[in-house]
């Protein structure tokens, strides 16, 4: 599935930290701790590849493609973006600068229930991001409009009806439109299709690929489970608890997974090969995912690692390391290892 | 439990205080002057100043109000004996009490040689002694009225505040006796006859104010029927301490007097009651826990007895509170209507009058109370809902 | 544009649906709710046709009319009644003429269809202007109330942070206010205000507009003041709720801007909420009208107000209890169509909710 990709980076992530701070109080609100929600994340993106983002629910994967798009304000680090107007820090802009570059980069989101505004119509929602930035007049909007719905496979005859008139597939694709709307270079694309029903899902993947090839779109693809993933990344980072710990080739991921955590999720991933699948053993992880408000010294992946080396993992964060050309690493596992 | 009711009274300090400052700044920035009204209309300009100066009104504001609240050296008058029936013209500047004819421009005149009564107001009174001075508000002593010159505010409130308080605590009674097993019969025998007529009969209590039923109730009660007389109750206050402890009170005649009253504001109560605990009942009967004991087995009565209507009661239980105080420090409408001397007036006319110190008096009475009643519905929700805990 | 998908089937060419047809669906079944409607509709008539189906001049006094009553009121009028006189211009009192049944002065002819009251004023010409004050306070300090409170919790809830933290305190200081008091305040201070005659500027032109207006002004205002906070509260939370929805974070992401979001994305998402909740205050604010009118610190005489007119009728209650009629009927009526109207069409009345202030304590006092 692999594309060719030059090495050209779109996108540079660096030591982004995204805390939500825990207040206690009415009037003078103490700070008692913070959710950690994605915490020195360091990655880059590639021009024109598929990203994907897995790990579990709550790990922090919309948190962060959230502070990439500067929905948060991240808490501290880069967003680096990078065009032909050169590198830019996203997380340095703000107001007009900030409103500018999102024409650059947008995101489908995760609910299609509750991303699209129930007091608008199909055509004002696709249409807002070309009115915000003051493309065009109405009329060419509007010509607009009717051709990204067509893009999206939707019926441009739709364009008055309102969102709760569509199913959760047809509502996706509504979103999609919003998001190609402006051209963009980049999208998040946050689990677009982990609410909606199997037999649609293809389809909607089916059509970001095509997307992708005809508009040269570059992804961060968000996704829960690596079965998904698999088929539309180029490269997987995995998540666990607000850090990524591993981030790889989407292959090379599959052939030879280097972290505990990796290699549990995919013995979760059934194999379309009876002979293989019947070898498969399932790593089934002990304990709860610790609260990301709360997280457990050293590692984060030391409360369930079946691999945790005392005295070590609970010290310590193992750093985040390029452990053989193109595959990073946050474990003990592979200190000193070096490509 | 101790230490939460010590924290929330601790608590209502600065709420009181600054209610007191506001008020009491707000009622001074109404244009006039305590002696600009009705019987004072006329006086001159130095008497007015030495009224003024008498009541210390010529202070700064700030320290008006300091002292109103720790107390001064302004000297507090009682009234010896009635004086209302003291024969008086103002004419210019001339006074003539009681055929004696006073200057009202020399000041010293006025100190010295008597009182003026003018539309029934003392303004100077030689028949009065000077009981003490005013304690401040922190001593209990909310000081001596503008408007009633020869009593002081807690003279005001010891003689309105009962009749007021008996005439709410009543009426709340009538409104829970009558509201809550209506709303309760009406919730657990929803969509039948009895539902449809307590709340029929509750949408018109809440819309029938009492300013209307109260006329329609002395139209027909009182004038048609004859059954039940029309004011004079609490012509001689019968306070509490008085109702309970005279043996052999007459307790038939003070109901005659007050039923009239009562039930024209426990109806509106009643409604209210009603329609909140058939709406929290209906709500509650359909939760899981309720769920959960019948299907325990538990007898439909221990069912809605011990567990449904607890927690049906809280809605009630907080409406409760600024009720209970707005209630027992008098409604106005009723009182005028039935003629009773209720505090309710005071509020309204002590404003009108700039009467600063009833303003305040009043006011104080009123967020005490509602601080009080609110601590009290706390301490009620948590004995009536057991997840809430008093910190 | 919709001519244009001509080839699409007659299911897809149904018209979005809309609300206010369910509404109106729902409510065609209700009988209570639409007699209730029909009321308050003729109520609306009557108040802008006032001075077409009355004599119009609700001030006119006139001293042979006094207490006057019409023939089919004879039955409910006390027996103990003094016998009425008229005062004649030099100050002499006369035996009344005309029709006089019992001891009550009757009025034949089509002026006093209702009788008159204690200065011969016109009870029916007084009670269909009263209509309009009613009406106008309950509109427009509804909506001083919904602009201002929604304004504010917008404002509050979206800019968060410190600014939502202040405001909000404040708020909750006024909350804790009573209420009756600060209405009271503002009244006697707007009233105090109105005796100003001379002087200039835009204050004085407040003044004569409200003096123009008999005081109805200076009541909205009065009423609005305290009002907009339980609204301000329940907008400030909804723009919390929506402020994290995900189609909010969209708008945002495409580059809208905060004036964007705010009032094309949260505003009309919560604004049927708000002015449901503020239908609901609607009894409330015709009742502290005609209590403060019933205080004297409503309108300004002879400006006629149910209110007034409730309390000059009971003064007098036990000989012309015809007074009181009028008035009173108009206003129960008024209050229970909207109870009718409220707690019927699926707005379900009053649970507890920690937000809202109850309004029944206003309704009683
Ligand atoms: N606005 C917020 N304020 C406080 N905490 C938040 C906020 N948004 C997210 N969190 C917390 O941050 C953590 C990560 O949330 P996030 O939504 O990024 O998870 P996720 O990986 O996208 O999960 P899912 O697969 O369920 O979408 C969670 O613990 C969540 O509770
Ligand atoms: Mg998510």
């Amino acid at each position: 599935m692999a594309k060719e990709k030059e090495k050209d980076v779109l996108l540079h992530v660096e030591n982004l930290k995204m805390y939500f701070p825990i207040t206690k109080g009415i009037i003078f609100q103490k700070h008692v701790g913070d959710v950690k929600a994605a915490d020195d994340l360091t990655f880059d993106i590639y021009r024109g590849e598929t990203l994907g983002l897995v790990g579990e629910s709550g790990c922090g994967k919309s948190t962060t493609g959230r502070a990439i798009l500067q929905l948060y304000t991240p808490t501290a680090g880069k967003v680096i973006f990078r065009d032909a107007d050169g590198d830019r820090d996203l997380a340095q802009t703000s107001g007009e600068t900030l409103r500018r570059l999102r024409r650059q980069i947008q995101m489908i989101f995760q609910d299609p229930y509750a991303s699209l505004n129930p007091r608008m119509t199909v055509g004002s929602i696709v249409s807002e991001p070309l009115e915000v930035h003051n493309i065009d007049n109405s009329a060419k909007r509007l010509k607009r409009v009717r051709e990204l719905l067509n893009i999206v496979g939707l019926n441009p005859y739709f364009i008055n009806r309102y969102p709760h008139e569509f199913s959760g597939g047809q509502r996706q694709r509504i979103g999609i439109a919003r998001a190609l709307a402006l051209n963009p270079d980049f999208i998040v694309c946050d689990e677009p299709i982990s609410a909606l029903d199997v037999s649609i899902q293809a389809q909607v993947i089916n059509l970001l690929e095509d997307l992708q090839d005809k508009f040269g779109l570059t992804y961060l693809f968000i996704a829960h489970d690596l079965s998904v993933v698999r088929h539309i990344s180029d490269r997987i980072a995995v998540m666990y608890l607000g850090k990524i710990v591993e981030l790889t080739e989407s292959d090379e991921l599959y052939a030879n997974p280097l972290h505990p955590y990796t290699e549990a999720l995919l013995s979760a991933v059934p194999i379309p090969d009876p002979a293989i699948e019947k070898k498969r053993q399932r790593i089934i992880l002990e304990g709860d995912v610790p609260s990301p408000a709360n997280p457990p010294q050293g590692c984060n992946f030391s409360t369930r690692c079946p691999k945790f080396i005392e005295g070590k993992c609970d010290t310590k964060d193992p750093a985040f390391q390029e452990v053989q050309p193109g595959h990073w690493v946050a474990c003990y596992l592979y200190e000193g290892v070096h490509k | 439990m101790f230490k939460f009711i010590v924290r929330r009274i601790l608590g209502f300090i600065p709420v009181i205080l600054s209610v007191a400052a506001i008020t009491f700044f707000a009622s001074k920035a109404i244009p006039g002057g305590p002696f600009d009204f009705a019987g004072d209309r006329s006086l001159p300009e130095e008497v007015v100043k030495n009224l003024e100066a008498k009541y210390h009104l010529d202070w700064p504001g700030w320290k008006q109000f300091t002292s109103y609240m720790i107390g001064d050296e302004l000297t507090i008058f009682r009234t010896k004996h009635e004086i209302d029936d003291v024969n008086v013209f103002i004419e210019g500047d001339k006074a003539i009490v009681n055929g004696n004819v006073m200057l009202l421009d020399n000041k010293t005149l006025c100190k010295e040689s008597g009182y003026i009564v003018y539309g029934g107001f003392t303004i100077f009174d030689l028949d009065t002694e000077a009981c003490g001075t005013s304690q401040g508000v922190i001593r209990g002593d909310l000081g001596p009225s503008f408007r009633y010159r020869a009593r002081t505010v807690n003279d005001i409130i010891n003689e309105t505040l009962p009749l007021s308080a008996q005439l709410g605590l009543w009426s709340i009674l009538v409104g829970l006796i009558i509201g809550i097993p209506a709303g309760i019969v009406a919730a657990l025998h929803q969509n039948t006859i009895w539902d449809y007529l307590a709340t029929f009969v509750a949408v018109m209590g809440v819309s029938i104010p009492s300013m209307v039923l109260g006329p329609v109730l002395i139209v027909i009660f009182a004038n048609n029927l004859g059954w039940f007389p029309v004011a004079q109750w609490g012509a001689k206050p019968p306070y509490f301490e008085n109702m309970f402890l005279t043996p052999g009170f007459d307790w038939i005649n003070y109901f005659s007097h007050a039923i009239l009253p009562v039930l024209t504001l426990g109806t509106g109560i009643s409604a209210v009651f009603a329609r909140l605990t058939r709406a929290s009942m209906l709500q509650i009967i359909r939760e899981d826990f309720i769920r959960t004991a019948r299907a325990k087995g538990l007898h439909e009565q221990v069912v809605i007895w011990r567990h449904a209507l607890r927690n049906s009661l809280i809605p009630v239980v907080t409406i409760l509170g600024p009720l209970a105080a707005s209630l027992v420090t008098g409604t106005l409408i009723v009182e005028q209507i039935f003629g009773l001397n209720g505090l309710g007036k005071h509020f309204v006319q002590s404003i009108s009058n700039r009467d600063y110190a009833l303003v305040l008096g009043t006011t104080l009475l009123f967020a005490v109370l509602l601080v009080i009643s609110n601590l009290f519905v706390d301490i009620m929700y948590a004995w009536l809902d057991p997840r809430i805990r008093l910190e | 544009m919709a001519s244009e998908g001509t080839t699409a089937k007659g299911a897809i060419t149904r018209k979005p649906r809309s609300l206010l047809w369910d509404s109106v669906n729902r409510l065609q079944k209700n009988y209570l709710a639409v007699g209730s409607l029909v009321f308050l509709a003729l109520l609306v008539i009557v108040a802008l046709a006032a001075p077409f189906i009355s004599s119009g001049d609700y001030a006119n006094q006139s001293l042979k009319h006094n207490y006057v009553v019409r023939s089919w009121m004879l039955g409910f009028m006390p027996e103990t009644a003094s016998p009425p006189t008229i005062v004649t211009e030099d100050g002499s009192r006369i035996k009344p003429e005309g029709d006089i049944v019992g001891y009550a002065n009757v009025v034949t002819g089509s002026d006093y269809p209702l009788g008159g009251d204690d200065l011969g004023r016109d009870l029916w010409t007084r009670t269909v202007y009263g209509a309009r004050i009613s009406l106008i306070i309950a509109l427009v300090a509804s909506t001083v109330s919904l602009v201002v409170g929604t304004i504010y919790g917008l404002f509050s809830g979206y800019l968060g942070g410190m600014t939502d933290n202040i405001m909000m305190r404040f708020v909750d200081f006024l909350y804790g206010f009573p209420f009756l008091i600060v209405v009271i305040l503002s009244q006697v201070y707007f009233k105090a205000l109105s005796n100003r005659t001379s002087g200039e500027g835009f204050g004085q032109m407040i003044i004569d507009l409200n003096n123009a207006m008999g005081g109805v002004l200076f009541m909205f205002i009065a009423i609005g003041l305290v009002n907009w906070l339980g609204l301000a509260r329940i907008t400030r939370g909804q723009v919390l709720a929506l402020r994290e929805t995900e189609y909010v974070h969209a708008a945002k992401a495409v580059g809208a801007k905060t004036g964007r979001i705010v009032f094309r994305h949260i505003l009309p998402n919560i604004i049927g909420t708000l002015i449901i909740v503020e239908t609901l205050a609607i009894p409330g604010y015709i009742f502290t009208e005609a209590f403060l009118s019933f205080i004297g610190l409503g309108v300004n005489a002879p400006t006629p107000s149910w209110g007034i007119m409730i309390a000059d009728a009971a003064a007098t209650i036990r000989s012309y209890p015809h007074i009181l009629l009028p008035p009173s009927i108009a206003l129960t009526l008024t209050a229970l169509t909207l109870q009718f109207i409220l707690s019927k069409n699926g707005i379900e009345q009053p649970t507890y909710s920690p937000i809202i202030k109850p309004v029944p304590f206003q309704q009683i006092a």
